[in-house]
């Protein structure tokens, strides 16, 4: 006669409790390791925040007691970044552009967007090994080995299949009418992807590449035997073909260390590593969602 | 009619702007055909590269644990069972981790916002650094998980897994960090594929009076099954190759245990440790080890991609 009434005893409603909680544990357990690596960074490293820490050099490990700086390393990031950038973007933006707006379905397009997915699945360390035998070991850049420019070039393979992705997906969301209306109006095919769809389709493409370099920025695999580590300051143009230090390489190198002054350095280099890249992830998720809302309207 | 035909004419596009168009045709077709040429570029390098060790030690190279510069000799065993045993174990791990995690963010136990919150957590989880995740590991988790490993010896030594003493860097502290890199992974795509499957289907469950639960069991699970495997997969493939966090906590002995609490190897902490100042025959052997690899992250990801397309939900 109680049939009607929700009853807890049942096995059903005992069932659903005990693996709803444990659902509820799996997201509790889910979250835990960022909020504890988040916080262990915020304390650990925020501490060693100092203004000398943006301008000296890292001193060599040893029994010294003050470690230096990290200004070589924070340079060499934006470096690498950038030159890893400037390779990759260009040539996955048009990739894209060809896979969105040229090719028909057809075979080729098939293999590429397969290839994409396949290189996205290569492990990091192997694009280091790529270019270690493609430049370091053959000194082929004006006889250089190990070299930032190098360390770049590895960082943009890994950042290529981001930047084509997120193109071919922005430019495929772009409303057909647009291009219609574009090459009716007697626009050539590439004024109206240069004048009407790219822009359309910017903000998403946008997005995706910030997010590709704040990616590229905390790999550490493909530098460690291509662009290396380096000590001292960088100040000119051909510092690009010497080795070149970074963040990522040098929270490895001093978390090895057994000197307790390196460590942290290492952890300070977390911080703002960190803290950059969570940023940026955070601002482009925010945007990201503000565009989703103004489109609905 | 002659003066119309001349004034549409005269509207032709111009010679210059057809060419230009072409040019730019071509120029992003060779651009996307680029992705072609790296990635067989690098499959041919480290193909070549490792030809010298691959023609000395074949597929011996495989099954030997023997790495020794001074006596040139090198076999691959103790990575490649490294490489293996980590990227599994901590598959196992996170599955139900992240598919749970998965359901609490695709259900409505909790308002929406806190679901929101916690799956940007978990994505947020996936932007941090690998190197980063191995120093906290190194400082933090390691001190913080050395007692349990004494307990786990004492208490489970006689399965072999657990059989050694427990050292300061090991398998086991490997695999956990591998759990932590995988999760935002294996939720992420776990969500996506829960989310894909129609209300219509969880409605009709409902109506004919399962519970919540056997209603996520017996039809939401299914239905999503590839899409989660594949997600399984990719994990699968980024555990392989994971590098940093592995190589700064894993301990990297190339001496063989079955144990999880004596230090190991995978085949990428090797290449990280030793590529830098080898020289001779085990620059050629690493590439071996490298090509191995490749493979191994190859054929899986390959794999999940077949699987998302051979059975992707179609409704």
């Amino acid at each position: 006669m109680n049939s009607l009434y929700y009853q807890k005893k049942l096995s059903r409603n005992v069932g659903d409790k005990f693996f709803t909680s444990l659902s509820v544990f799996c997201a509790l357990i889910a979250i835990l390791p960022l909020i504890f690596v988040v916080t262990y960074i915020l304390i650990k490293g925020g501490a060693q925040i100092t203004p000398e820490l943006f301008t000296l050099e890292p001193n060599p490990p040893g029994d010294d007691l003050d470690a230096g700086g990290i200004n070589p390393a924070l340079i060499g990031t934006l470096v690498i970044t950038t030159i890893a950038s400037i390779i990759a973007i260009p040539v996955g933006v048009g990739g894209g552009i060809y896979l969105a707006e040229y090719s028909k379905g057809g075979p080729f397009s098939k293999f590429i967007r397969f290839g994409v997915n396949v290189l996205a699945g290569v492990p990091s360390i192997i694009a280091g090994v790529f270019i270690y035998a493609l430049i370091v070991s053959t000194k082929i850049l004006f006889g250089s080995m190990y070299s930032g420019f190098a360390g770049g070039m590895a960082l943009s393979i890994l950042m290529l299949p981001t930047v084509i992705k997120t193109t071919d997906e922005g430019l495929k969301l772009v409303p057909n009418e647009l291009r219609y209306a574009s090459l009716g109006i007697g626009a050539s095919m590439y004024t109206t992807i240069l004048k009407i769809t790219l822009p359309t389709a910017f903000r998403s493409i946008a997005t995706g590449v910030v997010l590709g370099i704040a990616r590229a920025a905390g790999e550490t695999a493909p530098l460690i035997f291509t662009a290396l580590f380096s000590y001292y300051y960088i100040v000119g143009f051909e510092d690009l073909f010497y080795e070149m230090g970074s963040l990522a390489v040098l929270i490895y190198n001093f978390a090895l260390e057994p000197y307790d002054a390196q460590n942290k350095l290492a952890w300070a280099a977390s911080f703002i590593l960190v803290i950059s890249i969570l940023t940026v992830n955070i601002f482009s998720r925010i945007f990201a969602a503000f565009t989703e809302k103004t489109k609905r309207v | 009619m002659e003066e119309k035909l001349i004034l549409f004419k005269n509207r032709k596009r111009f010679g210059i702007e057809k060419n230009i168009d072409i040019i730019f045709k071509n120029t992003t077709l060779v651009l996307s055909s680029l992705v072609a040429i790296v990635l067989f570029g690098i499959i041919l390098v480290v193909f070549f590269q490792s030809f010298e060790s691959f023609s000395r030690y074949g597929l011996n190279f495989l099954v030997t644990s023997e790495w020794n510069p001074v006596k040139d000799e090198y076999g691959a065993f103790t990575a490649i069972y490294g490489t293996l045993v980590t990227s599994l174990l901590s598959l196992l791990i996170t599955i139900p981790l992240g598919v749970g995690t998965a359901i609490f963010i695709t259900e409505d136990f909790v308002p929406k916002f806190v679901r929101e919150i916690v799956g940007s957590f978990v994505e947020l989880l996936a932007a941090i650094p690998s190197v980063v995740l191995g120093l906290w590991a190194i400082f933090v988790m390691e001190p913080f998980f050395r007692e349990f490993f004494v307990f786990l010896h004492k208490f489970f030594g006689w399965i072999p897994l657990f059989s050694s003493e427990p050292a300061g860097r090991n398998s086991l502290l490997a695999i956990i960090i591998l759990v932590v890199m995988l999760l935002p992974i294996v939720t992420s795509i776990a969500r996506d594929s829960l989310n894909q499957v129609p209300k219509k289907l969880r409605n009709a469950s409902y109506g004919i009076g399962a519970s919540r639960w056997k209603t996520i069991f017996s039809v939401i699970l299914p239905a999503a099954l590839s899409g989660i495997m594949a997600g399984v997969l990719l994990a699968l493939g980024r555990a392989m190759g994971e590098t940093m966090a592995v190589t700064m906590i894993i301990g990297n002995s190339n001496v063989f245990s079955w144990s999880l609490l004596s230090p190991g190897y995978t085949i990428s902490s090797m290449l990280a440790n030793q590529f830098g100042e080898a020289d001779g025959s085990q620059v050629s052997s690493l590439f071996y080890a490298a090509f191995v690899l490749m493979i191994l992250s190859l054929v899986v990801n390959i794999f999940a991609q077949w699987l998302v397309k051979k059975f992707s939900l179609k409704y």
